[in-house]
């Protein structure tokens, strides 16, 4: 499988704290690589620098082989590259309908006065994000409350609305902070489903930041386990599962001992 | 139809969306005669007052795209109305430009001070940027006063200019003439507005206002949108304050004032922050009841004027705006989900 995203020895300093200590990974075409770790491991740091959000001390990230360290925020989402957020982060005065078709901005061009005029570029525009935001909504089942504003909304329901706004530009790469995070036990099993079902039908790589071991075990065709900021194990889950530094992380040096 | 029975959906889309355009020009062309009609059945200094109210809407409608929909708050307002007007002033009185052909100037004028303003104002925070846009405010009369440029602002006496007569020997007064060109010229940027807040880069100004990080995730340029709506909105209030001058026949400093700013303020909060049809009650609302206020105490109109502003606020705490959203939105939600259901069923 050829390579998408490529981390090269990231070092993210705080002032005086480092919280990601020169990490590395590649996340092939149409993987699902889960990134593990126990709090303050350094995932949401690494994954932050991958979308933009933070520049990285030292180290390189490429995606489709092109240099993305440091580039603006606001052109990842053109580049291909998708995401969610920990806590929710919706435009919560916004329908779910609005807040799926401004994941959908990238793909436009239209400015203030094509909009003003409604010339028919952007007249075409809406249309296009029109249908993709109808598959969306069909897929994720949100087509009941399209028209409901977002904060009124429940928690699952509520994550369901970012994904289907990450989902709506057609990504490459899919970065999902958590999206377990706050999900009863039948709504993970529901979205261990989904993520599968994503992955074929747009074709696209995910990396997954979660707690959630069952969920990353059984969706992952490969996981990376961090812990103080330095990558721990890199493999299958079956490989990363059994290796005794991600026992020790999880578990303390005691069950470790046990377990031995 | 035969026709378009191998795609049912896309023939049943394309229906709908013909039905949507052919009303909307019929609506807005009833909405247009009914603000058009006050020019022919109220007369005198009642239509000035008309007119007034017409030209604080459209200001209001530029402070409302910028505070309301972006979330940038701009205490400062009244400074590119005041602009707009001295722009028109100076073009008439002394190039003798006719008053049509200044609206196009005070736009550009604007939008160029506006972009300026915004550019530095993106790196301070919303209170910042109140406190930034309140001392161009309190800074612009005075600037309009300073002696160097006495000659072309007329210092503290100001400018005078006269109202324009009605083209092509329509039968109008000129008062008349002037609202219906107020009208005419709001109605345009009116519907500019709508379209262009109702399109993605409306959706992408709401969406910076309530979550600028995810906004940026989502690929929103924030400096260059912010920027630009700046712009955008110190322009239409620009263009109201152009149209102020001609219709008051008259600009001077003290016009301008920081109050002016203030009640633009006031007028989109009563009207309903980020709503369209809002700003049209809310310049209502700043030209009438300060009058009412008048007529009902003579000795301290202020007082009454506080307390008719705080009931308001009390009894529609999101404006009056929000007040017919809150009437209209549960019905046409119950039509929207009964067209999703058939929809389903199909």
């Amino acid at each position: 499988m050829a390579e998408l995203l490529r981390v090269s020895d990231i070092v993210v300093r705080f002032g005086g704290v480092t919280a990601v200590a020169g990490v590395s990974f590649v996340v092939d075409q149409h993987q699902i690589c889960g990134l593990i770790g126990p709090n303050g491991a350094g995932k949401t740091t690494l994954f932050n620098c991958i979308s933009g959000i933070y520049r990285p001390t030292e180290g390189r990230i490429s995606f489709e082989g092109e240099d993305i360290t440091g580039a603006p925020r606001h052109g990842m989402m053109a580049r291909g590259i998708g995401r969610t957020f920990q806590n929710l982060a919706l435009f919560r005065t916004l329908s779910v309908r609005d807040n799926v078709l401004a994941g959908a901005h990238c793909l436009g061009h239209a400015g203030f006065l094509a909009s003003a005029l409604r010339l028919s570029r952007a007249r075409h525009e809406e249309a296009a994000a029109e249908e993709r935001l109808r598959h969306l909504l069909a897929l994720l089942d949100l087509e009941a409350v399209a028209e409901v504003p977002v904060a009124s909304l429940p928690f699952g329901t509520q994550k369901r609305v970012e994904l289907a706004r990450a989902l709506i530009s057609g990504p490459k790469l899919l970065l999902l902070d958590e999206p377990a995070g706050g999900l009863n036990h039948g709504e993970v099993d529901g979205l261990a489903t989904l993520l599968q079902d994503i992955r074929r039908q747009f074709a696209l790589s995910i990396l997954l930041v979660e707690h959630h071991m069952n969920l990353v075990m059984r969706v992952s065709d490969k996981v990376v386990a961090l812990d103080f900021g330095r990558k721990i194990a890199d493999g299958t889950p079956e490989e990363v599962r059994n290796e005794p530094e991600v026992i020790r992380a999880y578990l303390g040096e005691e069950a470790h001992d046990r377990a031995a | 139809m035969s026709a378009s029975k191998g795609l049912p959906v896309a023939a049943a889309r394309g229906a709908e969306q013909v039905a949507g355009h052919s009303w909307a020009p019929l609506v807005i062309l009833v909405l247009l005669l009914l603000a058009l009609a006050p020019a022919f059945l109220v007369e005198g200094y009642r239509l000035f007052q008309l007119t007034l109210a017409v030209i604080y809407a459209l200001a209001i409608l530029g402070l409302n795209i910028v505070t309301g929909y972006n979330g940038q708050i701009s205490l400062g307002h009244g400074a590119f109305y005041a602009v707009g007007a001295y722009t028109a002033a100076i073009l008439m009185a002394h190039f003798e430009v006719p008053y049509w052909a200044t609206l196009p100037v005070a736009a550009l004028v604007c939008a160029a001070l506006g972009y300026g303003i915004g550019f530095p104002a993106l790196r301070l925070g919303s209170l910042y940027l109140a406190l930034t846009t309140f001392s161009l405010a309190v800074a612009v009369p005075q600037i309009l006063k300073y002696k160097a440029f006495e000659d072309w602002t007329g210092g503290v006496q100001g400018l005078f200019i006269f109202k324009p007569d009605p083209p092509f020997g329509l039968p109008l007064s000129n008062d008349q003439w002037m609202y219906i060109f107020t009208v005419l010229v709001a109605a345009t940027l009116f519907i500019l507005s709508w379209n262009l807040l109702r399109s993605r880069i409306g959706r992408a100004l709401l969406a910076i206002r309530d979550q600028p990080v995810a906004a940026e995730a989502m690929g929103m340029n924030l400096a260059q949108l912010k920027t630009r709506t700046f712009a955008v909105s110190a322009m239409i209030t620009g263009i109201a304050g152009a149209l102020s001058a001609i219709a008051v026949e008259f600009v001077s400093p003290d016009s301008f004032s920081v109050i002016l700013s203030i009640t633009l303020f006031v007028g989109m909060v009563v009207g309903g922050v980020a709503s369209i049809l809002g700003t049209v009650f809310g310049g209502l609302f700043v030209v009438f009841v300060p009058n009412l206020a008048e007529d009902i105490s003579k000795a301290a109109p202020g007082v009454i004027y506080g307390i008719i502003l705080i009931a308001f606020l009390f009894l529609l705490p999101t404006g009056f705006a929000g007040f017919l959203r809150r009437l209209v939105v549960p019905l046409l939600r119950r039509r929207r989900s009964a067209q999703a259901m058939s929809s389903n069923g199909r």
